[in-house]
């Protein structure tokens, strides 16, 4: 009886403390969501905590006035969409080759040492910066998606995914006649729909939360990507994307408020994607990383 | 012989023209830019293009780097705020999710892994303009707890003494439920026969996890524990980058950061291009250091 109690005692601990963690894990968003809703005078007072006070939604509306902030949410749309599915292709097209084995593919090896060695050495900043700008990438979209077109940790997890798929539904597929395009059209693909969804899932939220490419392949701020944008304006605090008429109505709005408000937005499409890239990302994850 | 090398050839076809578009991109933009790294080894003019008729200067970037008074201090912030982040981020998740693993309410434990996620997917301008805020020294929301708390402001992201240890918790909260993932799944694949038998031999809580939990997810541990080495040089570009500032340059600057402002920012692309090398070098040591012993120990292969 003695023992039972304590046991209760720990799970009722143990339950507050976990709480708290989580908690302490989404209280910040909340945070920054409340005083993007508040009145600026009172958030400059800093008392605004989780719940918004003198409610208003004048940043909202500035923000949304903002040329600059939708251009750059423009490119980033244009980015995720081309980037996602350039990187997917790519992905697939790389998997299945090297899902096979050595005897159905002779250079097997060779090719998979090549992307390898990709994963542990990198050139580093400065020649790929150079090599982009020598393809005359600057200010292009492309500049923010072809230099990472191959996504290696995704080619793992749909490479893993592949060689699990039966063999015996291939070779049937070989035996009608069909050649490895049309069997990794019409059988691996259909099959791999939740694999293909992960990395797909990857493949986006690493586009749309990139900000350093953007920062130093765009000379011109008006092909910023979003977090580009964003990073110029909220950590920066740089306003040169502000036009005039823009800056006297800032005069009126809080720093504070206006800079919580385009944080939200920021993080707005991923907090609507969480339910899906919770349920994909954990599935990706554990056969991406820990297939012993 | 000929014959059938010839029909292996043209059967395999079809695989090697598949794999040859990503086959290119990395030849162009991972090897193209691998052999670029002769800029550490020139006195660099970009108007003279890449690969072009550049001044050879043999290691004379290396010797003007490692001259540099600070690179020492930045040499070694980088290596302490990564290492600090591989062990919190190695010890967290598994603290977190035996915790977790002995909750029994199923709504709740979902409400809360549900939780610990988030942060993991929201980019480090997002959070570092929310860290900025909730720290701020004025009126942030910390310090403004402190404050009630009867404590004194404290500059977390603009005071040497505190940089450090902002960045690596900040680290360890955004990433912490991310590693908590694979230890629940690991944890929920333990018998639950082997709990029951250990509470008929009168095991405790503490003795159940020492016995069986930990036991139970050793491979895991072992593995991940393995693959961090690769990272004790990633201190974290992007969420250093988004929080730092010239004031503690000194507590927080690191190899990324000192070649990016090097490098684009100071356009002395030899110097930066050989920081770069330095360490790039050093992390394929770690990696592969790494991988072989996660080969070795847990049988993990990548390919």
């Amino acid at each position: 009886m003695r023992i039972k109690k304590r046991l209760d005692w720990f799970i009722m601990m143990n339950n507050i403390f976990l709480i708290l963690v989580a908690a302490v894990c989404v209280l910040p968003m909340i945070h920054i969501l409340a005083i993007s809703l508040s009145s600026s005078a009172i958030a400059a007072t800093g008392t605004v905590t989780f719940w918004p006070k003198e409610f208003s939604l004048t940043s909202y509306e500035f923000v949304a006035q903002r040329k600059a902030f939708w251009d750059s949410m423009l490119i980033s749309l244009q980015r995720i969409a081309l980037g996602g599915a350039i990187n997917v292709l790519l992905a697939t097209t790389i998997a299945y080759p090297l899902s096979k084995e050595k005897k159905d593919f002779s250079l097997r090896a060779f090719y998979a040492w090549a992307f390898f060695i990709t994963m542990i050495f990198g050139a580093g900043l400065i020649p790929t910066y150079m090599l982009v700008k020598e393809l005359g990438l600057i200010d292009s979209v492309w500049a923010l998606i072809l230099p990472g077109a191959v996504p290696v940790f995704s080619v793992i997890v749909l490479l893993n995914f592949f060689r699990q798929t039966p063999k015996e539904l291939s070779e049937s597929a070989f035996m009608d006649g069909a050649g490895h395009w049309r069997t990794l059209w019409s059988i691996y693909i259909p099959i791999s729909m939740p694999a293909i969804a992960t990395i797909l899932l990857f493949s986006l939220v690493g586009h749309w939360n990139s900000w350093f490419d953007g920062l130093i392949y765009m000379n011109n701020p008006s092909n910023y990507p979003l977090q580009s944008y964003m990073q110029t304006v909220v950590v920066q605090k740089s306003f040169t994307t502000l036009t005039p008429e823009e800056a006297k109505v800032m005069a009126k709005i809080s720093d504070k408020t206006l800079k919580s408000a385009q944080i939200f937005l920021g993080a707005l499409p991923i907090i609507c994607a969480y339910p899906f890239l919770q349920k994909y990302f954990v599935k990706g994850m554990v056969l991406g990383s820990v297939k012993g | 012989m000929i014959e059938l090398n010839i029909k292996k050839l043209k059967r395999e076809l079809p695989l090697n023209l598949m794999i040859l578009p990503g086959f290119i991109f990395i030849i162009l933009f991972s090897y193209v830019p691998m052999a670029g790294i002769i800029i550490a080894f020139q006195r660099f003019i970009p108007a003279k293009r890449l690969f072009g008729d550049q001044q050879w200067v043999g290691l004379k970037n290396f010797k003007y780097v490692m001259s540099l008074p600070n690179f020492d201090n930045i040499l070694w912030n980088t290596f302490y705020i990564a290492s600090l982040k591989v062990i919190l981020g190695l010890v967290v998740p598994i603290v977190i999710a035996l915790l977790l693993n002995e909750m029994k309410h199923v709504l709740l434990k979902r409400s809360i892994q549900t939780a610990i996620y988030l942060p993991h997917f929201l980019s480090w301008v997002v959070l570092g303009g929310i860290f900025i805020d909730i720290l701020s020294p004025t009126n942030g929301l910390v310090n403004t707890l402190l404050n009630k708390l009867g404590l004194n402001s404290i500059f977390f992201l603009g005071d040497n003494k505190w940089f450090p240890y902002t960045m690596i918790l900040t680290d360890t909260w955004k990433d912490f439920g991310y590693g908590t993932i694979i230890y629940l799944a690991a944890l929920t694949g333990i018998n639950p026969n082997l709990y029951e038998a250990a509470q008929m031999d009168g095991a405790n809580r503490w003795k159940q996890t020492i016995h069986i939990s930990l036991p139970g997810i050793q491979m895991v541990i072992v593995l991940l524990m393995v693959l961090s080495l690769g990272n004790l040089l990633n201190a974290g570009f992007d969420q250093i980058f988004n929080m730092y500032s010239p004031m503690v340059y000194e507590s927080g600057d690191i190899l990324d950061t000192f070649v990016y402002r090097i490098g684009l920012l100071d356009a002395q692309f030899g110097v930066a291009t050989a920081v770069g090398l330095f360490k790039s070098v050093i992390a394929l040591i770690l990696v592969s250091t790494s991988y072989y012993f996660a080969y070795k120990f847990a049988d993990y292969r990548i390919f």
